[in-house]
């Protein structure tokens, strides 16, 4: 017995899944050798689980801007801003990304997850009220307890359930905070945005959405569901992520609000961890260049996930609500889903299996993200290994043929 | 608790669970009644419709036993009403 004793329910689940020979949290790639593509056990695998949404990570010009900057500024910072100083890239990555968004002020920080727990703990505080929609990314919920706002949960894109909610503290004194996602990341369903902005408006709340799934992939220009929905005005934080769309890493958050600033000397997860190092920064402002001048990227991206969508759902593979770039197939019960992953995996296929309780409503996913890079044969490819594997297993519920031939 | 409290909550848990329960004071919510997470989300959230009001998270980390939910739901009752 140790002190990671504690885990022991944990550890019994985990060892459950082992049990198959697998290890679905620990895929050990031999390589990656492109946005698309990696080697598993020696086998060349279509990678269709990376939320590399437009194929970036790749790009000859952002590689090129990652070596350049860092041969000259060097591989780190060493430490924070408020430590080491801020250097000209995290000042022009700042600029690019709150002029992408049309906003007053951005403010980068070195992870997605950091980028919500910097902005949840510090825009509300004690006395305020935190409304999380239930299915809220895990760097929300940890966002929400570093700082000392009351949380109460709302039903997932529940505008209704909301409402009722902030009635209910009429009259209390404190700042309301409701925060939603543009694109949920484990069955790609989007937020009622529109009427959530009307809460709002009624309500008096402030509105943060984060853009994370969405940046790149949503919206006239790629800005995210906000830009879709046309409720930009309404929102008052956006959150986002670089590791996605972008092809690096990093957070953001993007507002108009006028003492934006103060959150820099504020703001915990931003001041005390180690900034952006110039090859991330350099190919992250180059990215962004080329979401913004190449819309046929969003293009490629949302034909690649409806392919991928139509062609599951059309064999009767049980999809997600909306054909968005992650697909999820909603597994029977988890033996079935390590079962069906492990074969997919076999077959050359790599994607997320996903399980409770990382999963909305207890559902065992086959969660899958598409890419602008797939080509369509990947995509054709991945369609076929899932309709072989559902054969072997016994439980496709229409003939493959007949499926394809109804597209 | 009052019966009628008791007998309300008890009626919750039937409805969430899909099956019979006899709970007391010291019920365990996730021990004796074998909810996941998943449950006592979808149970909290059926006691705060009942009751009209919202259990912030910090107060539901808290609740282990009915007794425990019972405390709650009347504090947060009498804090609505003051």
């Amino acid at each position: 017995m140790t002190i990671l004793a504690k885990h022991a329910g944990y550890r019994q689940a985990y060892d459950a899944l082992l049990a198959h020979g697998v290890d679905p949290l620990n895929v050990q790639f031999d390589s990656v050798l492109s946005p698309t593509e990696g080697v598993l056990n020696g086998q060349t695998t279509i990678l269709l689980g990376t939320n590399n949404y437009l194929g970036l990570t790749f790009d000859p010009d952002c590689i090129e801007k990652a070596v350049q900057a860092t041969r000259e500024q060097g591989t780190g910072t060493t430490g924070s801003r408020v430590a080491n100083g801020t250097y000209n890239g995290h000042t022009e990555l700042e600029k690019a990304v709150a002029d992408f968004y049309g906003r007053k002020h951005a403010m980068v920080f070195s992870t997605g997850y950091q980028a919500n727990l910097g902005v949840l703990s510090t825009l509300v505080g004690r006395g305020d009220h935190l409304m999380l929609d239930a299915d809220s990314h895990a760097s929300i919920y940890d966002g929400s307890r570093l700082g000392m706002a009351e949380v109460i949960r709302f039903r997932h894109n529940n505008p209704d359930d909301l409402y009722k909610r902030l009635r209910r503290l009429e009259g209390v004194p404190g700042d309301r905070m409701i925060v939603v996602e543009g694109i949920y990341s484990m069955l790609g369903d989007t937020a009622p945005l529109k009427e959530f902005a009307a809460v709002k408006r009624e309500t008096g709340a402030y509105l943060l959405v984060d853009e994370a799934h969405s940046l790149g992939v949503l919206g006239e220009t790629g800005r995210g569901l906000a830009e879709a929905e046309g409720v930009e005005g309404d929102v008052d934080f956006i959150v986002g992520t670089f590791s996605k769309s972008l092809g690096s890493v990093g957070g953001f958050c993007v507002s108009d609000a006028a003492d934006f600033d103060i959150m820099r000397i504020v703001c915990r997860p931003y001041m005390f961890t180690a900034s952006l190092p110039p090859g991330v920064v350099a190919s992250t402002i180059e990215a962004l260049k080329k979401l913004r001048a190449e819309p046929a990227l969003r293009a490629s991206l949302m034909r690649n996930a409806k392919r991928l969508y139509d062609g599951l759902s059309a064999m009767g593979f049980q999809t997600g609500p909306e054909a968005n770039p992650i697909v999820a197939v909603t597994m029977p019960d988890q033996e079935t889903a390590v079962v069906f992953w492990k074969l997919l995996l076999e077959s050359g296929l790599y994607l997320n299996l996903a399980l409770p309780p990382a999963t909305p409503t207890n559902a065992c996913l086959l969660r899958t993200s598409v890419s602008a890079a797939h080509t369509t044969q990947q995509i054709d490819r991945a369609l076929d290994i899932f309709a072989d594997v559902g054969r072997r297993l016994g439980f496709l519920p229409s003939d493959r043929r007949r499926a394809a031939g109804a597209l | 608790m009052t019966p009628s409290m008791r007998n309300e909550i008890s009626t919750i848990f039937e409805q969430v669970l899909g099956r019979p329960v006899s709970i007391t004071d010291d019920t365990d919510i996730v021990e004796d009644l074998g909810m996941d997470s998943l449950g006592v989300m979808n149970f909290v959230m059926a006691i705060e419709d009942f009751y009209d009001l919202s259990i912030p998270l910090d107060r539901v980390a808290q609740i282990q036993t009915v007794a425990d939910l019972i405390r709650a739901v009347e504090d947060l009752k009498i804090g609505n009403a003051a």
